[in-house]
């Protein structure tokens, strides 16, 4: 079962969330990650999900989310080029002597301290989340007090060449499979 | 003009041509029921429990397409309407449910009779909306409307608090709702539409198969065309009854569990099916793996999310059916079907719907009467529910609005009544909402007051709301109820002999139903127990002589018979249990 990473611009208004999360639910899709916040456009928030399973389940994912009201554009960012990241605050056990490996390994994964005490350190670290879970492994063993990851964000690359579509304008995907149907047409 | 919320509500009601609203007072609506009360153009019918409202109004909807209105006030009001928008919702009946609410201010403070209306209803409306300012109230019920109405319709909840009917604004009802988020897509793709052409025309073994959906689009002309000029046999779902006219012999009548034997077998064996407004729901299907395995599959649907949802097809199309069918119909030819339709006329002389008394077997006819030679004991057998549901046809010349509850009566009206009109079968098919047959039945008559108005029901459904026979004694609604009486949950009482060896658990009603009877008089309508066959002539004579009141005939039926053909759930079509 493949993961999908599914990046939608929906109305900025309560209860959007609560409605796309219960879609996920109702219907047994599962949410690995999901983070939201506002989007380009005035009015508007852009949510980044990711979420398991095979080509028929993703693809009535993406055909449920379509139909919602709220929602006002859903794209697959999995086949195509995109960038994704992540931000972690990571609160580790640290003291007088073993304060200087944890800055050294911080260094290594260029993330910064942002808090300290004669107890603990705060790291903050951005990346994709391969990195993320890195740097968590490498200072689990000194004593993880907590943790807060917000889950990935993503975007499409912007293509340099003129003729391959808008990646913000794009087909859904029921016709991306009629791969048959020539762009002019569609 | 400066109006109060509510009066902007029943204005906004009535730019939307409403005539007709279904509810039921409380604390937080009153101030709209103050309006009501002095409005003229809006009929507002008093029902005796919410469900009952939502019931009547989905009816209503179901029987002419346009939306079904209801008024509700919060708390227990709101949550009482759950599963009639649940059924509503399943069967994709356009439908508008005002709900009131606390004042705003104490949204979230578990005051008197507040609910998370909108919470609970999320999953169960195509939208919802909580109106939090009264400049908002004419907007939204514009929105309301466009999205319970346009693409694939479904029931949309509007929660009012009680303080924004009370307050004020200047009343401007948009002439347009404008929704950036929702845009279903009507015509189809012209290229995907002249490759189901040429797919029809070239196949040996086609089957329509039409759903409830064709209905919806007011497409049955369209499909008659289509069947004709290709010369394919169709088939409907339950919820596409009557989109093509059972006693033509193109038709196969009703597919799936206990749709007809020729009806499955022909999807099992068809070279191409061709699925309209349907969606390939488990009833149908059976096990998937073995569903009309050696077919291609075209499927025409206004909700992309219908397609390739159960099954994989190999040409979907977005599209209105109707539009899609005018864009079809000049580019099909006649298909080569001759030999094909002569194996479907041998299954049906084969395998005809059949039902039983203990000396004969009784078989259905292709449009005439029940050609049998009966025995001088049979008269003195039970009433059998399938010569009753079929003499009524007759009789009523397959044009009377039929309603159903739920259970085996409403698969014996499905298989037995023959329909030719469209909404002319209305039946809780997604959800099968015991108690949705009375109230529902109201609903279609406020629509055709003109119109014989049929419920067949269960003695276990139609306890589920008895009480709005009140509503349709106080309405003066002649409904015919026909009650098909066996004294037991039949349809479940059928599982638990077929699958749990006659292991009957909690499915006993003889000892403690009503008499129907008395219980209809005590209403203040009219009571008829039929016991014969042979009396149903005149009983329904005399049902029909009555018009301003509501009859109920109690028709005793054998405690236990099975509903037949059936496919039991996740089997395949030849595993068909034909008695």
């Amino acid at each position: 079962m493949a993961r999908h990473t599914i990046s939608l611009v929906v109305e900025n208004q309560a209860g959007v969330l609560a409605r796309i999360s219960g879609l996920f639910s109702g219907r047994c899709f599962n949410i690995e990650s999901i983070a939201v916040g506002e989007g380009a456009e005035i009015g508007t928030a852009r949510m980044t999900i990711v979420t398991q399973g095979d080509e028929m389940i993703i693809e009535q994912v993406i055909k449920q989310l379509n139909r919602l009201v709220d929602v006002l554009r859903v794209v697959d960012l999995t086949e195509d080029n995109f960038i994704n990241r992540e931000l972690a605050l990571i609160k580790v056990n640290a003291n007088q002597n073993n304060r200087q490996e944890i800055v050294q390994i911080a260094d290594i994964f260029k993330a910064k301290i942002v808090d300290i005490n004669q107890k603990t350190l705060m790291l903050e670290a951005t990346g994709n989340e391969d990195k993320i879970d890195a740097i968590i492994s490498m200072v689990r063993p000194f004593g993880l007090k907590e943790v807060a990851r917000t889950g990935r964000i993503a975007l499409a690359r912007e293509s340099l060449s003129k003729d391959s579509p808008s990646p913000e304008e794009p087909l859904p995907s029921w016709e991306k499979e009629r791969k048959k149907i020539p762009a002019d047409l569609a | 003009m400066e109006l109060s919320g509510a009066e902007i509500v029943i204005e906004s009601l009535k730019k939307e041509k409403v005539d007709l609203v279904f509810g039921y007072p409380g604390g937080v609506v009153i101030p709209t029921y103050d309006v009501i009360q002095r409005t003229t153009g809006i009929k507002h019918i008093l029902v005796r429990h919410e469900q009952g409202a939502t019931h009547m109004a989905d009816g209503y909807a179901r029987a002419t397409g346009k939306p079904g209105v209801v008024l509700v006030s919060s708390g227990p009001g709101a949550t009482n309407t759950v599963t009639g928008i649940a059924t509503a919702f399943m069967d994709s009946i356009p439908m508008i449910v005002i709900t009131g609410q606390v004042p705003v201010h104490l949204i979230g403070n578990d005051a008197f009779q507040e609910s998370d209306t909108v919470g609970i209803t999320r999953p169960i409306t195509k939208h919802n909306f909580l109106i939090k300012e009264t400049e908002d109230i004419a907007r939204i019920i514009a929105e309301a409307f466009q999205i319970a109405t346009t693409g694939r319709p479904g029931p949309v909840l509007i929660d009012l608090p009680k303080d924004v009917q009370v307050g004020v604004a200047e009343f401007c009802y948009p002439e347009r709702a404008e929704i950036r988020g929702y845009k279903p897509k009507i015509n189809g793709h012209p290229m995907q539409i002249r490759k189901a052409a040429e797919m029809l025309t070239s196949a040996k073994k086609p089957v329509i198969y039409v759903g409830g959906g064709a209905i919806i689009a007011e497409a049955s002309d369209e499909i008659r065309l289509l069947a004709r000029k290709l010369n394919a046999p169709v088939t409907t779902t339950l919820m596409g009854l009557g989109a093509y006219p059972e006693n033509d012999p193109l038709s196969l009548k009703m597919l799936g569990m206990h749709g007809t034997w020729y009806a499955n077998t022909a999807v099992m064996e068809c070279d191409l099916l061709v699925c309209i407004g349907a969606r390939f729901d488990d009833r149908v299907t059976g096990n998937l793996d073995e569903f009309s395995p050696n077919s291609k599959k075209i499927h025409i649907d206004i909700d992309p999310s219908s397609l390739n949802k159960n099954v994989r097809v190999d040409l979907p199309i977005v599209g209105d059916v109707k539009k899609v069918l005018e864009q079809l119909i000049p580019m099909v030819e006649r298909a080569d079907t001759n030999e094909w339709l002569l194996a479907i006329e041998n299954w049906k002389t084969e395998h005809p719907l059949t039902y039983q008394n203990t000396n004969t077997v009784h078989e259905e006819g292709m449009g005439g009467n029940i050609d049998n030679k009966e025995d001088e004991t049979s008269i003195k057998l039970p009433l059998h529910a399938q010569y009753a549901i079929k003499k009524i046809g007759e009789m009523t010349n397959g044009s009377a609005l039929v309603v159903t509850d739920v259970g085996q009566h409403q698969m014996w009206a499905a298989q037995w009544y023959g329909f030719s009109n469209p909404r002319s079968m209305i039946t809780s098919g997604g959800l099968g909402t015991m108690g949705f047959g009375l109230p529902a039945a109201i609903g279609a008559q406020f629509a055709y007051p003109d119109r014989d108005v049929i419920v067949f029901s269960g003695d276990g459904s139609i306890q589920m709301n008895i009480q709005e026979m009140a509503t349709a004694v106080a309405c003066q609604l002649p409904i015919k109820i026909i009650l098909l009486n066996n004294g037991y949950l039949g349809m479940v009482r059928q599982w638990q002999d077929l699958f749990y060896d006659r292991r009957y658990s909690e499915v006993d009603l003889r000892e403690t139903n009503p008499d129907f009877v008395k219980l209809a008089e005590a209403y203040g309508a009219v009571g008829l127990r039929v016991f014969k066959d042979e009396d149903i002539e005149n009983a329904w004579q005399d049902a029909c002589k009555i018009k301003d009141r509501p009859v109920l005939l109690d028709m005793v039926i054998a405690e236990e018979e099975n509903v037949y053909p059936m496919i039991p759930a996740g089997a395949a079509s030849h595993e068909m249990i034909e008695e």
